[in-house]
């Protein structure tokens, strides 16, 4: 059985550009990886923020009503409802001066039991040395 | 011999980034490695057929042409391209489009992944 870990690390700030929404869509898309690769197979996402990469998981986000698209939160607590790993920079959070409170800590309104964890930089650190391969986004 | 996988999200006008990817992809396939290009965001622009050559843009299509000819797998992104309004019969023949799932089942059988671009 091989299970593979591939970490999406995003420092790319939400909205100016897709790629913050890509690298989410993609994570995401591990749920599904299966059907491409052989039995006892899989891929393991995990996803982490940092740099200018937290202020995507600031909440209350209202890109349906702005842009009529969908928000990253609505993203982000997709990848929480499908148990991904999502980590969330202490420092850079620290940095932008943002309460935990403002941030998507959970996805507890539609049924996700995974939440975000706010960690020390030298977590992430630990995460992109383990894994398999590392996408940067 | 190993397999590479690049991920390109950047756009064929505008940056030399995709020119790099697609340098890169050449001179790995020389080698004799496996090669898989996933075509992602504005990196679909790379798939769409007629492209037009100018003295002041980066044209690849003849050699993105050659390298799936030479056992290149190029694959777009099925909603990025769709998104731009580039439709499966503007796709470059022997190109593929699907999924970002195939991009990680790519990566998963990977020796290196390789993600280049995204502005």
């Amino acid at each position: 059985m091989a299970i593979k870990k591939v970490a999406f690390v995003v420092d790319k700030l939400p909205y100016k550009t897709e790629t913050s929404r890509l690298a989410l869509t993609h994570a995401i898309s591990s749920q599904t990886v299966e059907i491409h690769l052989e039995d006892g197979e899989n891929i393991t996402p995990v996803l982490a923020f940092i740099g200018e990469g937290v202020l995507n998981c600031i909440k209350g986000q209202k890109a349906s009503d702005m842009y009529g698209i969908t928000s990253l939160e609505s993203h982000i607590k997709n990848a929480l409802l499908t148990d991904i790993r999502t980590l969330i920079c202490a420092e850079d959070v620290k940095r932008f001066g943002l309460s935990n409170d403002a941030l998507i800590m959970d996805a507890e309104d539609i049924g996700a039991d995974m939440v975000s964890e706010i960690v020390p930089f030298d977590e992430i650190m630990e995460e992109m040395n383990t894994a398999d391969h590392i996408l940067f986004f | 011999m190993s397999k590479l996988t690049i991920g390109c999200f950047s756009s064929l006008v505008g940056s030399m980034t995709t020119d790099f990817v697609v340098k890169l992809a050449e001179a790995a396939r020389k080698k004799g490695h496996d090669v898989d290009i996933w075509l992602s965001g504005n990196g679909t622009m790379l798939s769409k057929k007629g492209q037009r050559s100018f003295k002041d843009y980066s044209s690849l299509e003849k050699t993105i042409k050659d390298l799936v000819t030479g056992g290149v797998n190029v694959v777009a992104c099925e909603a990025c391209a769709e998104a731009r309004g580039f439709h499966k019969e503007d796709l470059i023949d022997g190109f593929g489009r699907k999924s970002m799932d195939w991009y990680l089942a790519s990566c998963f059988s990977a020796d290196r992944v390789l993600q280049i671009g995204g502005e």
